[in-house]
């Protein structure tokens, strides 16, 4: 039986992990490959990396990282951030990336999803969605969730997968940082219309938070967080015990 | 010499770092001269059947793959290579494979049923068939592997040496005497994965 997967997700900016607190045994928090290689031995069974960087010169930096922790990491890692068009797939797929997520690149330009799958294949394009409620529908939002697109959010998600994106990350803007659990509703939304795999994301504050999201949707395939594993909140190896405790499958290392 | 067929698709700096790590030396090509030369083949690939066997044909590198194959060299297919070692595929019309394994590439939405998703992406768990393959030596029963896929191996019952479920019985590997495929990514199943391509370098 196919487990659920836990995500974490790592926000790089100039080369660098942005957030993170002391872990015992890690030297450096900050660095990429030292905090992915921790997750990864402690039972991550993905990884989420997003390039923040603004300036162009500092990708370069980011893709040097890549190739470090795709020589390390031998885990499914996902890339995100600044994905416009097909030149940066080639990219991060070239330093190891073996899924590009995208999200504000696939509302600029319309043929991205289409165009990245039918050259690289429907595994390999996640589309990533900032959504929030917007009276009663839920929005698609782009720049980081500070602008409404319009978008109604479940139509625009049909579309993708019609394009060919072959995983949805939904990221809900209303549960995002409050701590307080998935967002349960959009995600059931989400989950109805998805024929791929969906990815839960956007307010894990503690284990049962987890538990809450596989038992009440057995459709939702992962769950990502960030802060909550960055912050020491929650170690993936007691997530883990505590899903299969609970009758949830997961995978055990 | 372990050579990685390279024909021009699908990045191989993750497969040819995983060798590296379990301390094996690999070449990447698609020169038939280094293929020729080869004492292990890994044939990798993403995307579609009909372009990859068609880049094969393309180079000539399907006849040195099958006379290799045929003089005892091991012979490991990972995901769309394993699928190439086939008689043939049906995805998006139907197509010729290498026929180094009977059976056929059929897809995943035939067998499973209708509510599950489409690829079959994540870490599911191996059963290995009655008797244990030595591709297997490192492993246990259930250990869990990466698949990213949407089509399997279909009326392979004589090589298949490892099942997954997922909805219903999938190939998840198979073989034929030194021709080794996984549907799965060793690559990418961690440590578990890393001990499948140490067994695979091992053999002779």
């Amino acid at each position: 039986m196919i487990s659920k997967r836990i995500i974490p997700c790592l926000d790089v900016k100039n080369g660098r992990v942005v957030k993170g607190k002391n872990f015992q045994g890690l030297q450096d928090v900050s660095s990429p490959v030292e905090l992915g290689k921790y997750y990864s031995d402690k039972g991550a069974d993905e990884l989420v990396f997003y390039d923040i960087t603004a300036s162009f010169e500092n990708r370069a930096l980011f893709t040097d990282i890549l190739k470090e922790v795709a020589s390390t990491i031998f885990i499914p890692l996902t890339v995100g951030g600044g994905i416009n068009d097909l030149t940066d797939f080639d990219r991060v797929l070239k330093c190891g990336a073996d899924k590009v997520s995208v999200n504000s690149g696939a509302i600029k330009n319309p043929n991205l999803i289409y165009d990245a799958a039918k050259r690289y294949g429907n595994q390999c394009v996640v589309l990533s969605v900032d959504a929030k409620r917007v009276d009663g529908t839920f929005k698609v939002f782009a720049k980081g969730g500070r602008e409404n697109t319009g978008i109604d959010a479940l139509e625009w998600i049909k579309r993708g997968i019609d394009n060919g994106a072959g995983e949805i990350v939904l990221n809900s803007i209303d549960t995002d940082g409050v701590k307080g659990g998935f967002d349960l509703e959009m995600l059931k939304a989400v989950c109805d219309i998805s024929s791929v795999p969906v990815i839960a994301s956007g307010g894990a504050g503690n284990i049962s938070h987890f538990v809450e999201l596989f038992k009440t949707l057995p459709k939702v395939d992962a769950g990502l967080a960030a802060s909550i594993f960055h912050f020491g909140e929650v170690e993936i190896k007691d997530l883990k015990n505590t899903l299969k405790a609970n009758g949830i499958p997961v995978r055990l290392i | 010499m372990i050579v990685i067929c390279d024909y021009g698709v699908g990045n191989l700096y993750s497969l040819a770092s995983s060798f590296k790590a379990i301390g094996k030396d690999v070449v990447i090509s698609g020169e038939k001269s280094v293929l020729e030369k080869a004492k292990k083949i890994i044939l990798p690939g993403v995307g579609a059947f009909s372009d990859a066997i068609g880049k094969l044909r393309e180079k000539g590198l399907d006849r040195v793959i099958i006379e290799r194959a045929n003089l005892g060299v091991p012979i490991l297919g990972i995901c769309l290579g394993m699928q190439l070692l086939f008689d043939k595929s049906f995805e998006y019309g139907e197509h010729l494979g290498l026929g180094l394994i009977k059976g056929e590439i059929r897809p995943i939405k035939d067998v499973i049923p209708s509510d599950l998703k489409v690829p079959h992406i994540g870490w599911n768990a191996l059963n290995f068939s009655k008797e244990k393959s030595p591709i297997f030596k490192y492993l246990n029963e259930g250990d869990f592997v990466y698949f990213i896929h949407s089509y399997y191996g279909a009326n392979c019952d004589s090589s298949v040496i490892a099942t997954t479920e997922y909805g219903a019985t999938l190939t998840a590997a198979v073989s034929n005497k030194n021709v080794y495929g996984c549907q799965f990514h060793p690559e990418k199943s961690g440590e578990v994965g890393l001990k499948i391509l140490k067994a695979f370098c091992e053999m002779e």
